[in-house]
């Protein structure tokens, strides 16, 4: 790839310090270093996995509205965890993090301690945790 | 507390902090450099290691060999701790850090990685950081990760976190530092040659049995993608792609980004040896590296279309085995000239 070719497809890097570096051939055909701030090809893949992602949530919702789960599945199918990470983020044995899941009266139980246990691991706060979240 | 060392962005996270610790102790070795002597492109397929519920497709080795080996070619002395206790862990980079008052690489998981875009932070155990400093009343360390344009920082808080991520291959608080340096550094040419031809032998004689590594591991690849459509219908296949397009293009560069590294790498290997024909292997290299990128636009597009539109699993199948034949030429002509000249 040319220097000059190097893409500079901004979209998901903007406002943070992460950058692509990319080595490239100059005119003369040495290599160089160009920071790359995305390419086109690769923030389509992302936004494809997180519109998948989108869709998964989208089902989520359809069954808390009929008591069948609850929104701390919605909140961890966002942040693409699992029932074995979020257990072991949040220092939960995995039956019970499966149990507020699934049932609605479990999960509105719940104590202050545990909610924030599973905020932090989702990097969010108790109250954005408890909102429903807005369409 | 704060270590001089300049902040260098690199392609590959790994060399990226490898660098950084060398130039601490004056020898400056270059990103490809580095690449090059620890020999690190390869490819990986595995079928049945998941990552995120999805085939890992890796385009290097694992995470930490490259250190060991440039450490051995170099004979430096360096030590590389995992730690069961999280409170060890930082015990013991503290130590290092402000007591030897040595710089240190960190392998981390960048899930929780607060500087990262929040779109790029996925389950990923494999990122390596250099850690230059810290505050002392404030318990903020400054952190020099190769993929940022700067400087930045980590609280004890994060840092803990993030060094203690679990998943695929669940990190414990891996470390690693250069405990000493030798007195003279040895020559490079020597090293040059028995890191290409290690590389060499990676990628293009891996033994048959063994189909998921090496340029063995494409061929197998694109039998695999051909019959994803089949078999696990056409949403999960294109997920599965997605994935892969994701692995080619963004931790640590990936696939094409790696092809380049190394053709930089053969190119300065050609200054250093006085060994003209690397610079034509360097070219090709290149080229190489422009098709892994027309794969992943090409595949890139194929998620936008409609099913009988544009390319097919078919014709990523195709590309791929071309790609894969093509790679085990130019590694076996490569390992030959090499050998020639090593004599």
């Amino acid at each position: 790839m040319k220097v000059e070719d190097v893409p500079q497809d901004l979209k998901f890097t903007e406002g943070t310090p992460v950058r692509h570096p990319i080595y490239a051939v100059d005119s003369e055909g040495k290599y160089q270093m160009v920071n790359c701030v995305g390419w086109e090809a690769k923030n389509e893949a992302i936004q494809w996995q997180l519109d998948a992602v989108q869709e998964e949530c989208d089902e989520v919702l359809e069954r808390i509205k009929k008591g069948e789960s609850t929104l701390l599945e919605y909140y961890a199918v966002k942040n693409l965890m699992t029932v074995e990470l979020l257990a072991h983020y949040a220092d939960i044995p995995k039956r019970k993090v499966r149990k507020h899941m699934s049932d609605p009266e479990a999960f509105a139980n719940l104590d202050e301690k545990t909610l924030s246990a599973y905020a932090e691991a989702l990097r969010m706060t108790v109250e954005e945790l408890k909102t429903f979240p807005e369409k | 507390m704060e270590l001089q060392l300049q902040h260098k962005p690199a392609a590959h996270c790994e060399n990226g902090t490898i660098s950084n610790l060398l130039r601490y102790y004056g020898v400056e070795v270059s990103e490809p450099m580095a690449f090059g002597l620890s020999s690190g492109l390869f490819f990986v397929h595995f079928p049945f290691v998941k990552a995120g519920g999805m085939p890992m497709t890796a385009f290097r080795t694992f995470p930490g060999l490259l250190f060991k080996r440039i450490t051995k070619l170099f004979g430096i002395k360096s030590e590389m701790r995992r730690f069961l206790s999280k409170d060890r862990a930082m015990k013991k980079l503290d130590e290092v850090l402000l007591g030897q008052k040595t710089p240190v690489g960190c392998v981390v998981g960048i899930y929780y990685l607060p500087y990262y875009p929040i779109e790029y932070r996925v389950h990923f155990n494999g990122h390596n950081i250099c850690i230059v400093g810290k505050d002392e009343e404030t318990g903020v360390y400054s952190v020099l990760d190769p993929v940022t344009i700067e400087k930045v920082t980590l609280s004890t808080k994060d840092l803990k976190k993030v060094r203690f991520t679990k998943g695929t291959y669940p990190l414990m608080g891996q470390m690693y530092w250069i405990k000493q340096m030798p007195e003279v550094i040895p020559d490079l040419k020597p090293l040059i040659l028995k890191a290409i031809k290690k590389n060499c032998k990676h990628m293009a004689f891996q033994p048959k049995f063994i189909p998921f590594a090496g340029t063995n591991g494409i061929i197998y690849l694109s039998k695999k993608i051909r019959t994803w459509e089949k078999t696990m219908g056409r949403k999960k296949a294109l997920l599965n792609l997605a994935q892969i397009i994701r692995m080619l293009e963004e931790t640590g560069t990936g696939g094409a980004g790696f092809r380049y590294v190394y053709g930089a790498f053969l190119q300065e290997a050609a200054e250093k040896t006085g060994l003209d024909f690397m610079n034509n292997y360097s070219a090709e290299m290149t080229q190489i590296g422009d098709k892994w990128r027309e794969f992943s636009y090409q595949s890139s597009k194929m998620l936008k279309k409609r099913k009988d539109e544009g390319l097919t699993f078919d014709d990523l199948g195709d590309m791929l085995e071309k790609l894969g034949e093509t790679e085990r030429d130019f590694f076996r002509r490569l390992y030959v000239d090499i050998d020639r000249c090593s004599e």
